[in-house]
């Protein structure tokens, strides 16, 4: 065990596994930074410190800083894996999936369906996002729910350094293409990290709290949130599940409905705006699958149906919170028929 | 035609303006009053002025991130804009787009824009616009040397040239996309031959020398309000600050900066002009210049006493809320 911030523990699994497999690449904006400059390459090592040493130990041929080209940062993730390649791609922002959605929705995710299973499709897209830093409409989306909804891509959030390492490496040695969301909020958390070989199964949630009266069930950011609020609750002889679900594609439906079968009680905090979300998503699952076990109606906890606004009280007005959470479940357990 | 002295004025006051308010900026970042990502357009002053002091009110400008000084020097209130960026409720959108999104289209300012290269295929939009309204009115996209390597952009530039439409794509080369060496990214190194061989008039001049920024525009523009299509300028100048506020610029050479600063200030090159043509008596930009500060200082103490948005705001401006 090693503690580190989980910024370091993203760095630490790309070095490792490019180590282990000569077969991978990575590409992105400034993932060596300095390239045609005075300072020279590596003077940056990706905004968010995320690649650095990687140029320098790797080379130019498996170290690629692109142009500012997000489509053709993720095709050629895609076609280098059509190639016979591993590919990481960096997304700076996550807002930026929109400039390349045909890449990930129309090309990498369908090939090995619709080539009949005769390609695999290797590509770990690394994107950072999620609001917190008052960094706008157009710097701060959490569109997960969004890539969840495709089918052929895996959609992963890891909430702690461990979490990173294993859930990384899991998704650069799997064979299908995953997208990796990082929360910016996220980087500078602390926590121990497992040495050596560590790999995280997806679809594999991991419960933060124990309890019986209601199941929270959250994703990335909101772990966090959804924690403070159960232990709040704790003071007051509730107690919580609070389930990360560290996938959300595919999703570990037995732990949400084991859950649910217990407490009867469901909340959903999501990041995303409430339409078509992972909110409703879940809310759609338990509702479908787990019915006679609930006693009040499912509360969703997510973001307004709004973009992301900038001001300080306005974005922690949009922003779901530990406080938002901890009245849904009160709410839920004061509700009678 | 030679610039008249209100003219030459104006265009210096509007430098001065962005200039300062830039400098503030920077000041202000720095105590944390000021959320979020901002980045700063000192030194280019001469590229936003240069091109703006041609254009009407009605006619289009499309921004980018480092969108400040397309804002003032297309005419948006300089008060409102500093609410903008404290995030204040009454500041140019109401505190929700912040720095990275100030745009007035009562002054045909289209919109800063998060989104590099997300620009150019709105610039050609309205570029047809207008062109539907006749009488000359021209759209303009300014593009870093970083977003011209965007595919957008190579979109924008073929469909503008395919319709034949009254689009200027005007690109700020400031040497660096972030951290990254124009000459590292821009494959060619040059990117006015490559918009020429989209076929389209492509031009370039110095872009810290407000002078040859404006003669060229007087001919360009010239070229689009007749009818005879997009044109391309590429306009060499240089940011005086990181690529964001915070940025530790260690893609720098040592001494670039302050080299920058005493040799490619585009203010200081507006004074020694005017002073070697004998265009305008100096003490009447010393002037100005008390002005300007004045100004920025108002704009400051005015955004810092603004009401705060509330938070039943966030559900205002968009079609429907769940
Ligand atoms: C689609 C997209 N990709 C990446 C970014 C991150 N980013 C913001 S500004 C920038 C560099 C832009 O360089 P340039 O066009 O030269 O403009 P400058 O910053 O020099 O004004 C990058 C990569 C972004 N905002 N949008
Ligand atoms: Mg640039």
């Amino acid at each position: 065990m090693a503690k580190m911030m989980l910024r370091e523990a993203i760095n630490k699994t790309i070095h490792d596994e490019m180590e282990r497999d000569k077969n991978i690449v990575i590409m992105g904006e400034d993932i060596v930074g300095g390239m045609g400059t005075a300072g020279g390459p590596e003077a940056i090592g990706g905004i968010w410190g995320l690649t650095g040493g990687l140029y320098a130990k790797f080379g130019a041929n498996r170290v690629i800083d692109t142009p500012i080209s997000e489509s053709c940062i993720v095709g050629a993730a895609a076609g280098a894996a059509l190639a016979g390649k591993r590919a990481i791609a960096e997304l700076m922002f996550a807002d930026f999936v929109g400039v390349c959605l045909d890449q990930l929705y129309n090309q990498m995710a369908k090939f090995r369906y619709m080539f009949g299973g005769k390609t695999k499709c290797p590509v770990t897209v690394r994107i950072t996002y999620g609001a917190g830093m008052n960094a706008a409409a157009q710097h701060s989306q959490a569109v997960y729910s969004m890539l969840t909804s495709i089918p052929g891509l895996k959609v992963v959030m890891p909430t702690t350094p461990a979490d990173a390492k294993g859930l990384l490496t899991t998704a650069i040695r799997g064979d299908d293409p995953v997208m990796f969301f990082e929360h910016k909020t996220l980087y500078g958390i602390s926590g121990e990290v497992p040495d050596g070989e560590y790999l995280l199964p997806f679809g594999n949630a991991r419960m933060t709290r124990e309890g019986n009266h209601a199941s929270i069930v959250t994703c990335g950011q909101l772990v966090r949130a959804a924690e403070k609020a159960a232990d709040a609750l704790a003071k007051d002889g509730i107690s919580c599940d609070v389930i990360d679900l560290r996938t959300t594609s595919p999703l570990d439906e037995e732990c949400i409905l084991d859950s649910v079968e217990n407490t009867g009680h469901l909340i959903v905090a999501d990041e995303s705006p409430p339409r078509c979300s992972l909110a409703s998503d879940i809310a759609g699952l338990v509702a479908s699958k787990a019915f006679a076990a609930l006693k009040a109606p499912i509360e969703m906890v997510t973001a307004p149906h709004t973009p992301v606004p900038f001001a300080r009280e306005l974005e922690k007005a949009y922003l779901p919170n530990a406080a938002g959470i901890e009245a849904a479940v009160r709410r839920s357990l004061a509700y009678r028929h | 035609m030679p610039l008249s002295k209100d003219q030459l004025r104006r265009a210096y006051r509007q430098m001065k303006t962005i200039r300062e308010f830039e400098e503030r900026l920077h000041l202000e970042i720095a105590t944390g009053d000021i959320a979020g990502f901002t980045h700063l357009y000192c030194g280019q002053e001469a590229v936003a002025v240069g091109v703006c002091e041609h254009l009407a009110n009605d006619d289009f400008i499309v921004s980018t991130h480092r969108g400040h000084g397309h804002c003032i020097a297309k005419g948006c209130d300089v008060v409102g804009m500093m609410k903008e960026i404290y995030g204040r409720r009454d500041g140019l959108c109401k505190g929700k787009g912040g720095s990275m999104h100030i745009a007035d289209v009562n002054v045909g300012m289209l919109g800063a824009n998060g989104i590099v290269g997300a620009g150019a295929p709105l610039a050609v939009g309205a570029g047809v616009a207008a062109r539907m309204d006749g009488a000359g009115k021209v759209s303009i996209a300014f593009s870093g040397d970083g977003a011209c390597n965007q595919g957008t952009t190579f979109e924008a530039m073929n469909m503008a040239v395919v319709l034949k439409l009254p689009v200027i794509f005007v690109y700020e080369n400031n040497h660096y996309s972030e951290h990254t060496g124009a000459d590292y990214a821009v494959g060619s190194k040059d990117m006015t031959k490559r918009a020429a061989g989209f076929g389209m008039l492509a031009r370039k001049a110095d872009g810290c020398d407000f002078f040859a920024v404006y003669d060229l525009m007087t001919e360009v523009l010239q070229h689009c309000r007749s009818g005879a299509g997009p044109a391309s300028v590429e306009l060499d100048t240089e940011r005086f600050f990181g690529h964001f506020e915070g940025d530790p610029q260690r893609y720098r050479g040592p001494g670039e900066l302050e080299r920058l600063r005493e040799t490619r200030d585009c203010l200081k090159n507006f004074r020694a002009t005017a002073k070697a043509r004998k265009l305008i008596d100096l003490a009447e930009l010393d002037a100005i210049d008390a002005q300007v500060m004045q100004l920025i200082e108002s704009a400051v103490t005015q955004a810092r006493a603004a009401p705060v948005p509330q938070a039943a705001d966030v559900f205002e401006d968009v079609y429907v809320t769940y």
